[in-house]
């Protein structure tokens, strides 16, 4: 252990502990920005300075390790005046139109600007001498460079989190700044929409590229029935922007407030998610009998999962060859657009014209994915418009809604029924654990054995997660199963995603089938959550999904009553003609920069 | 532009597949082109399994690693102090007279490029200019048209 003192006050910390984790332990905030729980450490934006009596100059606390003896201060008057002079120095080069921009109260900048710099201009305003770029290419996000502080933040996300750098810092000096592959418009690079930088921006050069105006119309054009759908993650975590604590569920108030808001139909997405286990489950299961007991050398195996847009656009770009291994499911998201205006259109007895299909997804990249040229099986548009948790948060706000104190009310009919099977799509692991619920099931029977339907060895943060399924007892039709152990894997973040991908490119991975989910932690920690997301958060809103599995009746996909009746009354069964008109998909390979 | 071919192939076996190669690398293609096209960028991020967003902020960080077309002979004029003050701008409006480009242009003919570098340490026989490596020293507004007609005719 090590001791030192901070303020006068003694603190005793393990060797290798920074300066600034210190100071949090006596309870002493010291401000950051360059710093993120997520990352590693960069140094660069320097408002941690401290004092360390005997030094010459000031440290910075996020990057300085703690050791015997330091007196460190950090609130001397020396280091007072260099944290207000390099906030006004970070604020020389930021475009400051505050009351205009998305992040407006929500920018780091802006709150040490709060605290640090008030009165007058000290130094020159260097805006206005560049012409900064905003690339407004991408549907998911918008970079504006005029409000970035070069502290990347998002090129160690692009690069630790993801592997995919598509941005990193280029040129020098008070020419540097973030950029793509030779500055190419964002929507022509590797990226993968999937906006961990954006949920890391301290500023506003990255923010999600918003749609709440353009669905307010919808919301207001009376000849419009506008449908609303939520993704699993967004219930367990939309109230960390309306004032609960993390890992809260508020499934049952954000219905409420959907339906105050004015959507005519809240529906869902959890029902597709559902019925993505029944389409995607039994397209393993016939790629396993085609290949076991037909010996067609034409399918391939492991599948991997399809769920993820952002896992779909990387896999597009570096592991072309693979694409054949992708399930041809939609996302859940797809799904339910294409049925919203057909089979929903029909039941409801609604002009299929007249419908618009919004999304409240945890992501960014679904925006990206609603653009996507296939993604018009119904006729039309599948999904209008998608909408981030953090911007469903902002129109609670804009229509005054009290959220704490609203009922709680059930989703609307028909897709409104879902199962935990579908919840836990939220978190990684959790497609697996459902589809392994219903396809053991239909193989074998039987239950999946697993304590209370609880799938341990799928779950938990690890970044990539192996299991062996032993199948035994199968039932008639599928008795070349019997006795043969189904091999899974689980990767969430990109980094872990291109470590399983490589395996199986090289021929080293003896998998039957691989869920992956572009984002750490799964759709919990999606790129369109609250901010700020990281390990502690992403965390409690695992735990909160699966006690909402729990606590739910239905726990397989299968059983979900509105997945028997779509069957019966429309798709007649999994992977029929109708289902891959609607809820398949196919994919293009594309450059590799 | 050129032809990347096998070039970046040949950079690889030579210096290898480590993250440390790309600046032997890239130094070793500019060394024979004067600029890093954007296939020749990208086609090093393949081999060596990085991002050619790296590739690129890796060489825009570099004045020497051009990733803008250049011509067959870069010339660099110094525009340092001392520079400066023994007559540069003389130096420069000579050149762009005689090769009918500004300051960030290539000939039409793809032989010459001008551009300004920061010092390149001959101060003591100022004005300096660099001709792809090669530093031409203590110039004259006509010692200097003799220098880049001898590259004309080369």
């Amino acid at each position: 252990m090590i001791n030192l003192k901070i303020n006068d006050q003694h603190v005793n910390v393990p060797e290798g502990t920074t300066v600034l984790n210190a100071a949090k332990e006596l309870g002493i905030n010291i401000p950051t920005l360059c710093n993120h729980k997520d990352l590693c450490v960069a140094g660069n934006c320097r408002v941690c300075v401290v004092e360390q009596k005997g030094a010459r100059t000031l440290i910075a606390a996020c990057a300085m390790p703690a050791s015997e003896g330091m007196e460190i201060y950090t609130n001397s008057l020396k280091v007072r005046n260099a944290r207000k002079h390099i906030v006004e120095l970070l604020l020389s080069e930021h475009k400051s139109d505050c009351t205009k921009c998305y992040k407006n109260q929500k920018c780091e900048l802006q709150r040490l600007a709060n605290e640090y710099s008030f009165g007058e201009e000290v130094f020159l305003d260097l805006t206005e001498e560049v012409k900064y770029k905003i690339d407004r290419s991408s549907p998911s996000f918008i970079k504006d460079d005029s409000k970035c502080i070069r502290c990347q933040r998002c090129v160690r996300t692009c690069s630790q989190l993801q592997q995919v750098s598509a941005i990193a810092v280029a040129n020098k000096g008070s020419h540097q700044k973030i950029s793509s592959f030779h500055d190419r418009p964002m929507s022509h690079v590797v990226c993968t929409n999937c906006g961990q930088c954006v949920n890391r921006c301290p500023t506003g050069a990255l923010v999600e590229k918003t749609y709440i105006d353009l669905v307010w119309d919808a919301i207001y054009d009376s000849d419009k029935h506008v449908v609303v759908q939520t993704a699993p993650a967004v219930r367990v975590a939309l109230g960390e922007d309306l004032g609960y604590d993390p890992g809260e569920r508020v499934t049952g108030k954000m219905v409420t407030a959907l339906k105050q808001l004015g959507f005519d139909s809240v529906l869902d997405t959890d029902f597709t998610a559902d019925l993505t286990i029944m389409e995607e489950g039994t397209e393993l299961l016939t790629r396993l009998k085609k290949a076991l007991v037909d010996g067609d050398k034409e399918i391939s195996l492991p599948m991997f999962t399809s769920c993820s847009p952002g896992w779909i656009k990387f896999i597009e770009h570096k592991y072309p060859k693979l694409l054949n291994n992708l399930s041809t499911c939609k996302s859940p998201q797809q799904m339910f657009g294409a049925l919203s205006k057909t089979y929903f259109a029909q039941k409801r007895n609604i002009d299929p014209s007249k419908i618009v299909s919004v999304s409240i997804m945890p992501c960014t990249a679904k925006k990206y994915e609603a653009d996507r040229p296939e993604m018009r099986s119904s006729g039309y548009k599948d999904v209008d418009y998608v909408l981030t948790t953090r911007e469903l948060a902002v129109m609670v706000k804009q229509a005054g809604i009290d959220f704490r104190n609203l009922e709680e009310t059930k989703y609307d009919s028909v897709m409104g029924d879902s199962t935990g099977a579908a919840v836990i799509f939220g978190a990684t692991g959790g497609v697996m654990e459902a589809a392994l619920r219903t396809a053991y099931e239909i193989v074998t029977g039987r239950e999946v054995p697993f304590k209370n339907l609880n799938i341990a060895p799928v779950r938990g943060m690890d970044g990539v997660k192996e299991a062996t399924v032993k199948i035994e007892g199968t039932t008639e039709d599928w008795n070349f199963l019997e006795g043969a152990e189904l091999k899974v894997a689980i990767a969430h973040g990109l980094v872990n995603a291109n470590k399983i991908a490589r395996a199986v490119a090289e021929g080293k991975a003896s998998y039957h089938f691989i869920e992956i989910m572009a984002c750490p932690g799964g759709c919990i920690g999606g790129g369109g959550q609250p901010i700020p997301t990281n390990m502690e958060i992403r965390q409690k809103r695992m735990e909160a999904i699966y006690s909402e599995d729990e606590n739910l009746p239905l726990r397989k996909s299968h059983e979900n009553p509105e997945v028997i009746a779509i069957y019966n009354d429309f798709l007649t069964k999994p992977n029929s003609h109708k289902s891959h008109e609607l809820l398949h998909t196919h994919y293009v390979e594309r450059e590799s920069y | 532009m050129y032809n990347t071919g096998n070039l970046v192939k040949e950079m690889v076996e030579r210096h290898g597949r480590n993250r440390d190669s790309l600046m032997p690398i890239l130094q070793d293609i500019v060394g024979r082109h004067n600029y890093l096209t954007d296939e020749a960028m990208v086609e090093v991020a393949k081999e060596l399994d990085i991002s050619a967003a790296e590739v690129y902020g890796t060489a825009s960080f570099y004045s020497f690693l051009d990733t803008e077309p250049r011509g067959r002979y870069v010339i660099r004029v110094c525009k340092t102090i001392t520079c400066s003050m023994k007559g540069k701008n003389d130096i420069l409006g000579a050149i762009e007279d005689l090769l009918k480009i500004k300051l960030g242009e290539t000939t039409l003919d793809n032989q010459f490029s001008l551009l300004e570098t920061n010092c390149i340490g001959w101060c003591h026989k100022a004005p300096a200019i660099l001709i792809n490596d090669m530093p031409y020293t203590e110039l004259t507004p006509e010692k200097v048209l003799d220098v880049i007609k001898g590259y004309m005719n080369k």
